[in-house]
């Protein structure tokens, strides 16, 4: 009994580091973006959707194999990505805060608009590459899905933390959050390495969206609620800190699958399934209330 | 112009504002009346939202689920003792529910408020942002006063509500229709009303210096704490007695009567009525029930080649239609609309003034 409740115990936390791993990317795609613009971006989850369309479309439509689909859709949603900063975003930048947030907003709705009018509201299917195995480990099961979404997870942060600290554009991009004006002082072309910021953010997106379909499936409701737990993910780190993105997305994905796991066993019976996102928000509305920085941040000082 | 001129020409403009709204049932459809009424639904709403967000600087994404605890506070209210075993046996006329439902979500706002103070800017949008999102599954999860996904139906019993059949008030007959009109429109009037008293004075001054600068609001004694919670709670209670119009008038609430989207057409309202002003909020409700209709080009008839019309029919074509307009709005009218004919006025006004110099 209790050697079967331990293992149903591990692999709810193999289960919910998976399923946290998506929630890092994405958390660490609205933190790049708030580091260097300053923006929280409300259409992160939808651009990541679109994403995740294009890779379905080019594997179920076009015959495309998974891979090069793959590929195809990081190229596409990092040129997009960049492409939406340069037409939609820079022309606001520097207005007030309201008006950044409206337009996040309304790329927020058109774009959930154009994948239910391209493709309709429609649930579709789109293949796990890593199959439907699973593996029994010392009495823990665990699926293939899982241990392939944790290992790209894990790659993509490394590919992502070696390009910031090891290449001279992760300097410039380094820079350019720290001090915008400094930084083009010494020949950084800030707009540029701006937009470059927008551009990775919708590929942890796409890498994000395509990873969380094959679990939940394929709709345009998909990545609403990820989001949200993407939110709770990056205020919980501190939503300028990177590596608390990261822990900020695997503590969320598995402290909700702790508690999925605890109701059953009597504790916390009142957590049902419909409860996972209030817990983001109260999760949300606690961290900003006892440590608004988050774990990693640093607490903001404002200047009079 | 004078301050005293410039008074008295916003007095009659109100009273004709009243006036118009009055006598219009009689010149529009009985269909077109009750399209109206949901107007003066999201008026009220935008009332609100602009008292927090215009007035006071503080952006709430999630205004959609102060409306939904109206909303559901009326309904439940309504429904009575048959459908829950509530403490209310036989329900509650529909019009009683409403300050119930004002009272009910103003203090949830204030309890929002609270928490709220330590948040600013984009993290209180974030945050507000999250109870919209979360708002549908908390209803689902409490089923046992809300109805679950079903949601709750309010017309089991006819006699609580002039929505179904004629009612009879000072000495004339009005349809379901019109009688929804005005209900929804004299409230949005009182509570425009109420919105300028409150404004107006110390409370709505000790708001714009909390909005223009927090640091300068507390060194001249106004207390941040105190106004930012009292806007939440006010600007909450207008949400809620919006969702229990909103709910009398759509005879039904369930989980997706108040979606995410909700909350982003009223923050869309009060930007397009323009930010900090009242009269605006009138563009801004017209804009926010409207735009939706127009984008599925319903009203579009020849302006644009049949090919186009049909593509935006199609499902998602009306919001991408209502996404990309919201951008090239902020794009074009920062201000908004409201903001625009502040604008004009002042051009007019400023070169008036200069000639009778």
């Amino acid at each position: 009994m209790l050697a079967a409740a331990f293992s149903d115990f591990m692999q709810q936390v193999v289960s919910g580091l998976a399923s946290g791993g998506i929630y890092a990317l994405l958390a660490l795609a609205l933190v790049i973006i708030h580091r260097s613009t300053g923006v929280i971006n409300f259409a992160q989850g939808e651009m990541a959707l679109l994403s995740t369309y294009i890779a379905w479309t080019l594997t179920f439509n076009h015959g495309w194999s998974y891979w090069p689909a793959f590929v195809a859709t990081l190229a596409i949603s990092f040129a997009g990505g960049i492409g939406i900063h340069r037409v939609v975003i820079r022309p606001v930048e520097r207005g007030s805060l309201l008006r950044i947030v409206i337009v996040t907003i309304g790329l927020l709705v058109a774009i959930n608009g154009f994948v239910v009018w391209q493709w309709s509201g429609e649930p579709q299917q789109l293949q796990s590459p890593f199959g439907t195995e699973t593996y029994d480990i010392g009495g823990v099961v665990v699926s293939a899905h899982d241990i392939g979404t944790i290992a790209v997870a894990v790659g993509i942060v490394l590919l992502l933390w070696g390009l910031f600290q090891f290449t001279k554009v992760g300097l410039a991009l380094r820079a350019t959050a720290v001090n915008p004006e400094e930084a083009r002082l010494v020949g950084v072309r800030v707009t540029w390495m701006l937009a470059l910021g927008w551009g990775l953010a919708a590929l942890l997106g796409a890498v994000a969206g395509m990873l969380t379909a094959p679990t939940v499936g394929l709709d345009p409701n998909m990545m609403a609620a990820v989001l949200i737990y993407a939110f709770a993910a990056a205020v919980l780190g501190g939503v300028d800190s990177p590596i608390g993105a990261v822990v900020g997305g695997l503590l969320i994905g598995v402290l909700l699958n702790l508690l999925s796991y605890l109701s059953q066993y009597g504790a916390f019976d009142w957590f049902t399934e419909e409860l996972r996102l209030p817990m983001a928000l109260l999760v949300i509305l606690g961290v900003l209330l006892v440590r608004p920085q988050g774990i990693f941040g640093r607490p903001a000082v404002k200047r009079v | 112009m004078s301050p005293r001129v410039q008074r008295i020409i916003g007095f009659v403009a109100f009273a004709g504002f009243v006036a118009f709204v009055a006598v219009l049932p009689s010149f529009v459809s009985d269909f077109k009346a009750r399209e109206y009424s949901y107007v003066a639904i999201y008026l009220i709403a935008l009332l609100g939202l602009n008292i927090l967000t215009g007035y006071t600087g503080q952006i709430s994404l999630g205004h959609g689920a102060f409306m939904a605890i109206g909303g559901y506070t009326t309904a439940i209210l309504m429904a009575g003792n048959e459908q829950f075993g509530g403490p209310i046996s036989g329900g509650m006329k529909d019009l009683w529910t409403l300050p119930i439902a004002g009272l009910v979500a103003g203090l949830a706002g204030l309890a929002f408020g609270f928490p709220a103070l330590r948040l600013s800017g984009l993290y209180l949008a974030l945050a507000t942002f999250a109870i919209a999102v979360a708002m549908p599954s908390t209803v689902k999860r409490f089923e046992e006063f809300t109805g679950g996904g079903t949601g709750i139906q309010l017309f089991g019993s006819p006699e609580l509500t002039g929505t179904i059949s004629n009612v009879d008030i000072l000495g004339r007959s009005l349809t379901p229709n019109d009688w929804m009109y005005y209900l929804a429109w004299s409230i949005a009037i009182v509570a425009f009303a109420v919105a300028w008293l409150i404004l107006r004075g110390r409370t709505g001054r000790a708001f714009r210096a909390v909005r223009d600068s927090e640091t300068a609001a507390v060194s001249s004694g106004v207390s941040l704490a105190r106004y930012k919670t009292l806007a939440f709670g006010v600007s909450a209670a207008y949400a809620g007695v919006a969702g229990g119009l909103f709910a009398i008038a759509s005879a039904f609430v369930n989980p997706d009567t108040f979606p995410i989207a909700l909350s982003i057409f009223l923050l869309v309202g009060i930007v397009v009525g323009g930010l900090g002003g009242l009269s605006g909020l009138v563009f801004g409700a017209i804009f926010v029930y409207f735009l939706p209709l127009w984008a599925q080009g319903a009203d579009l008839g020849s302006l644009l080649p049949d090919r186009i019309i049909e593509e935006t029919q199609k499902p998602g074509g009306p919001a991408i239609v209502y996404g990309i307009v919201l951008i090239l709005l902020m794009f074009v009218l920062p201000n908004g609309v409201g903001g625009l004919f502040r604008r004009i006025g002042q051009l007019i006004t400023s070169r008036r003034y200069s000639r009778s110099k």
